[in-house]
């Protein structure tokens, strides 16, 4: 049975190993060009480069802290605002369209006036992915809010709970997992704008970093710093995940 | 409004026995719900429709009441009215002398849908209206693990509601609206999404509390058998705009046992009542399928 369980992860791995092969044979052979895809033998001996000469851990422990901020900032504005809008109904109807627009619209272009309200400077970089991440927490928390059951509401009203036991005791427990939807989409967001804008104005963590190797057309350590940047999303989304279960037990 | 004529059905002498000095040494009735001219109108991009129309019936002091009819006839509209979930209705309704406005402290409901909260474990559903009374932790879960017991969830205290099944989960609700120990126990078609036999098995266990705790209780369903299983009358409603039809008195003895259902004088109570619902049934029908039809073209 322990095999049954490690199989999907075993599978994964080799299928990840035998497409890097695959990428390997194909540049020794030549039929890819290796000026502009590296080795994958060579990005991964890059790896212990970076540590030691490019300092990643010191920039990952940069950017982890300005995603965290910026995180603690989307998950904790953003459902307030999207507590604020449920109980404004005026509010809602009037903002929703424009939250949902900013949603998708690619926040990341508007960084030069972020650059001159803040200067080049992690203020920047965090506002960046704060703006990014706060829409859908927005939208998700107002989501769940609105499609708590009746059936729940009207437990609460039969007991003749207090507008603030209603709130904190049924609707905002029910309203979690669609709001967890949302934290977790906007922390991805945020991730993505935060190295986005250390990229853009080369100043900060692991985006400066890949910014920097590659105008020094140091392929394997762009590649190597990417795969250390998605391997560090993996983790994050691992993390968020466990804290999921955590917050909504027995569902 | 009663049938008029009650018929001893009993076929078990002691039960009879019973009956006949239950009837000898009448006990003074006290009303504990007193439903007194209620029409309900909702206005429809049709026009106003009347849910409930000049509705009185009342409910004695430990005394077993099912409201029966066909689907749209406002048995759910008249669950919410005594449950004080709604208002803006004509008439009154009164609970032990006081007139109602909102949900009263000696009603509890149980709702048809699944009600139980999903993050919470069963002894926290059930400690709920104690918690937000302010009742102290131990307290509180001693009174719960005992409600607990009495719905037959003993040993699932832990779980949470996505573990249990269906009928189980609905039994955390009853558990959950008994524990703050209402006078009058408000029950919407609770066992209307489970299957027959559950549903049976459920009925016993809602009798032997209810025979515990000598609980008022007003269940509104579509079930024949469940209705006559469990009540001591039957208030058979018509179809739009619902009223009154007419009020069954089910002469069956108690305590009821497993057996009840299989006996002559169930399957003649269920018949009387399926006469007058069928025709109303029969109404609602053909209007949902004219509805369905000019709906079409």
């Amino acid at each position: 049975m322990r095999l049954a369980r490690i199989a999907p992860l075993l599978v994964g791995f080799a299928t990840v190993a035998l497409a890097l092969a695959v990428v390997e044979i194909l540049l020794l052979t030549g039929m890819l060009n290796p000026f502009v895809i590296p080795l994958p033998s060579t990005v991964l001996g890059s790896f212990g480069r970076l540590f030691e000469e490019e300092q990643l851990l010191e920039r990952l422990v940069m950017t982890g802290s300005e995603a965290l901020a910026a995180s603690i900032l989307v998950a904790l504005a953003g459902v307030a605002l999207g507590v604020l809008l449920y109980k404004v109904r005026t509010l809602a109807l009037a903002t929703e369209p424009w939250v949902a627009g900013v949603a998708a619209a690619p926040v990341v272009l508007a960084y030069p006036l972020f650059l001159v309200i803040f200067g080049r400077s992690t203020a920047t970089v965090i506002a960046m992915g704060f703006i990014a991440g706060l829409a859908p927490v927005i939208l998700k928390t107002l989501e769940g809010l609105k499609g708590v059951r009746k059936s729940l509401i009207n437990v609460g009203l039969s007991y003749n709970l207090t507008p603030s036991q209603q709130f904190w005791k049924i609707e905002f427990p029910a309203a979690i997992p669609t709001i967890f939807v949302g934290v977790r989409l906007g922390i991805v967001f945020a991730l993505i704008n935060l190295i986005g804008v250390e990229f853009l104005i080369n100043f900060g963590g692991l985006g400066q970093l890949i910014n920097d190797l590659a105008e020094r057309y140091d392929l394997p350590g762009v590649f190597a710093a990417i795969v250390f940047v998605i391997l560090v999303s993996v983790a994050i989304f691992a993390a968020l995940e466990r804290m999921e279960r955590w917050l909504r037990p027995g569902r | 409004m009663s049938n008029g004529k009650p018929r001893d059905d009993c076929t078990m002498p002691a039960a009879a026995t019973k009956l006949r000095l239950a009837e000898t040494v009448e006990p003074v009735k006290e009303a504990d719900l007193v439903i007194d001219g209620v029409t309900m109108r909702f206005q429809t991009r049709e026009g106003g429709v009347t849910a409930v129309d000049d509705m009185s019936f009342s409910v004695e002091r430990g005394e077993f009441v099912s409201i029966i009819g066909p689907s749209g006839c406002g048995k759910s509209t008249v669950f919410n009215i005594l449950g004080g979930l709604v208002r803006g209705y004509e008439g009154k309704v009164s609970v032990g002398g006081d007139l109602i406005s909102g949900p009263h402290p000696s009603i509890g409901m149980v709702f048809q849908e699944e009600s139980t909260f999903p993050w919470r474990t069963v002894l926290d559903n059930v400690a709920f209206p104690l918690e937000v009374k302010g009742v102290r932790k131990a307290e509180r879960y001693e009174i719960a693990r005992h409600f607990i017991e009495m719905v037959g969830l003993k040993g699932f205290e832990q779980r949470y509601p996505a573990e249990l099944s269906g009928g189980m989960r609905q039994r955390v609700a009853i558990a959950r609206t008994l524990v703050f120990e209402p006078k009058i126990l408000l029950m919407d078609e609770p066992f209307a999404a489970l299957d027959e036999q559950t549903r049976l098995l459920l009925g016993d266990k809602v009798l032997k509390i209810q025979e515990e705790l000598k609980q008022t209780t007003l269940l509104i369903t579509h079930n024949i058998t469940e209705a006559v299983q469990l009540s001591d009358r039957v208030i058979i409603m018509t179809f739009r705009p619902g009223k009154v039809k007419r009020i069954v008195d089910i002469r069956l003895p108690r305590p009821r046992t497993e057996d009840i259902i299989s006996s002559e004088a169930f399957g003649r109570h269920v018949a009387e009542i399926w006469n007058d619902l069928r025709e109303e049934a029969s109404r609602g029908m053909a209007e949902s399928e004219d509805g369905a039809r000019r709906g079409r073209h």
